[in-house]
């Protein structure tokens, strides 16, 4: 009998992202897989590279009003407009079940103001079992401030720097897509002290129901997510990941080891699933497996080998 | 309540009548699971450019085999109806919280909208007591398996808003009559599925009499799984005195008619 196994695979998938010690380079992104019990019954969560979960602010929200969603062509609109149970209901209700695994757990934050975002960074400071913070400055759907911080350069970096000086968890901001120069956020990011980046965050977007010529979103707009922005998406991770040291995590439409791959090459260390879950919930752990397979297959020993591989 | 992912194989799959499918499928993971008033989540095949799933209520479920009934409506559904013998069909399920066992000594009725009545097939199966069924639609081709539930023991009333079968008018027309001449010796219980005017409509009149219903919502949905939270509604929250959202998908679909804010529902 062959003794080989799966689990004796002469590659290695792991990577430090900031500091977390990923088993592979395959998160879920945030939003896309609430908190993580949602998903466990049809995911093995032990085997994903981290678990980022729904944005998490100071006080519990309600978000936005229905309807909240809407199926365009290869992709998403959005606008559920960050709904949640805030800080302390978050860690109480969500962080004794996320502990049961061996996962890292990486809390994507989010504020009306910066020293709310400050405030938020500062308890997570304390909590066990949170490997890290992702800051949310981006999303298109919350009216008081969070795009703003996401698109001027000056705000971002105040955001930053009152995150990095109130936590010593690693800081990765996940920026927005609709700014004229990546590099220059990717850059403030770097020199505020973040850990890594990601992105992409959602892209602003709308769509009109002609019949009734109301917006298909209660919040009007909404941010745009799944294939249809995967092409955006590889060329701000290829810009941004050349402009700075810090590791990249790549994200935007990536629903199998192909569009994954894509990511790799233009240089993220990492990849995030999204929309793909709703789609699949098995797609983060098949990219996984293709992943090892491709590997294998390439005759590399380390993932990291293709990373930044792209030749133009 | 475990949920499950599997690859479900076409055992038949035909035109019922009026644009009206029957599908049944060999799901051994899920099938025998499933409960009454629970969906499955469908991942059209060959349907690509779709990044959501489409959720179905379980019509039929006996052993390693469970049926959809549905109604070709979109391009997910018109999309579906290309499925043949033998081809695969990926399923997320049994997902939400369906009917609940009817209470002791109280008299059940199901109130149907079109293939809302393939939501109640499980729910009137099981109950001990076989009481009636009000089955409504536009015309006689959205009246589907009356023989199939009267075989089970139900006198099933039908109206339609054409008069092409049974009586004219909507369910309401042939229900309130029915209540009034019936209902005052009964302790009725409701089971309904149908569009939100008709869930409305018999909420109003439980909610005024106090009598138990209990409503399956048919809402948009984005996961099915209850991480997205695109399917919530309003409910009352009675701790806090306030409202809060509930998912359709995980709280849901079936929800006691008196938990709802009726007034948010659209």
């Amino acid at each position: 009998m062959n003794a080989t196994t799966n689990d004796q695979s002469p590659v290695d998938l792991s990577v430090t992202i900031g500091g977390i010690k990923l088993k592979n380079p395959v998160m879920v992104a945030s939003g896309t897989f609430g908190y993580g019990p949602e998903y466990a019954d049809l995911v093995d969560l032990n085997k994903l590279g981290a678990i980022v979960v729904k944005g998490i602010c100071l006080q519990a929200t309600r978000g936005n009003p229905t309807p909240r969603t809407a199926e365009v062509e290869s992709g998403l609109l959005n606008a559920i407009g960050l709904p949640g149970p805030g800080v302390d209901g978050f860690v109480s209700t969500y962080m004794p079940f996320l502990r049961q695994y061996d996962v890292p757990v990486i809390v994507n934050i989010w504020g009306k103001t910066i020293d709310e975002y400050a405030a938020v960074a500062r308890k997570f400071d304390q909590v066990p079992g949170v490997a890290g913070l992702e800051v949310n400055v981006s999303c298109p759907n919350i009216k008081e401030g969070s795009a703003l911080f996401g698109t001027d350069l000056d705000m971002f970096r105040r955001v930053i720097e009152a995150i990095r000086s109130s936590t010593r968890l690693p800081v990765i901001p996940k920026l927005a897509p609709n700014v004229a120069d990546i590099t220059a956020f990717a850059k403030a990011a770097e020199a505020c002290g973040a850990d890594a980046i990601s992105l992409i965050n959602s892209f602003p977007a709308m769509a009109v129901d002609i019949k009734t010529r109301k917006p298909k979103l209660a919040n009007i707009t909404g941010g745009l997510t799944g294939p249809a922005i995967r092409p955006i998406a590889v060329r701000l991770v290829w810009q941004a990941a050349k402009s700075v040291k810090i590791p990249v995590i790549g994200m935007g439409g990536i629903t199998c080891l192909n569009d994954g791959l894509e990511f790799f090459m233009v240089g993220a260390q990492a990849i995030a699933i999204g929309t793909a879950n709703f789609t699949d919930p098995a797609a983060a752990e098949t990219i996984i497996e293709d992943l090892r397979s491709y590997l294998v297959a390439q005759k590399y020993a380390s993932m990291r080998e293709i990373v930044g591989t792209f030749s133009p | 309540m475990t949920m499950y992912q599997e690859n479900a194989i076409v055992l038949e799959h035909q035109p019922i009548q009026g644009g009206y499918q029957l599908l049944q499928l060999r799901a051994p993971e899920i099938a025998p699971h499933v409960k009454p008033g629970q969906f499955v989540h469908v991942k059209v095949p060959h349907l690509n450019e779709a990044v959501l799933r489409r959720p179905f209520s379980v019509f039929k479920a006996d052993g390693d085999t469970l049926a959809i009934l549905y109604k070709d409506v979109g391009k997910g559904t018109s999309t579906l109806t290309h499925l043949k013998y033998g081809e695969s069909l990926n399923l997320v399920g049994p997902l939400g919280h369906g009917y609940p066992e009817m209470s002791e000594g109280s008299f059940p009725i199901l109130v149907a909208g079109g293939y809302g009545m393939a939501a109640l097939y499980l729910c009137a199966r099981s109950m001990p007591v076989k009481g009636v069924a009000f089955f409504g639609g536009r015309a006689a081709r959205d009246i589907l398996c009356v023989k199939e539930f009267e075989s089970l023991g139900w006198t099933v009333l039908v109206t339609t808003e054409d008069g092409s079968m049974g009586q004219k008018g909507k369910v309401t027309d042939a229900l309130d009559p029915w209540m009034a001449r019936e209902g005052a010796v009964l302790k009725p219980e409701f089971f309904v599925c149908g569009p939100s005017g008709m869930l409305k409509a018999i909420a109003s009149r439980a909610l005024a009499r106090s009598w138990k219903a209990w409503v399956s919502v048919d809402n948009n949905m984005g996961c099915g799984v209850g991480a997205c939270l695109t399917c919530v509604l309003k409910v009352h929250d009675d701790e806090k005195g306030d409202w809060a959202w509930a998912r359709a998908c995980r709280e849901g679909p079936v929800f006691d008619a008196s938990d709802i804010i009726w007034e948010s529902i659209d």
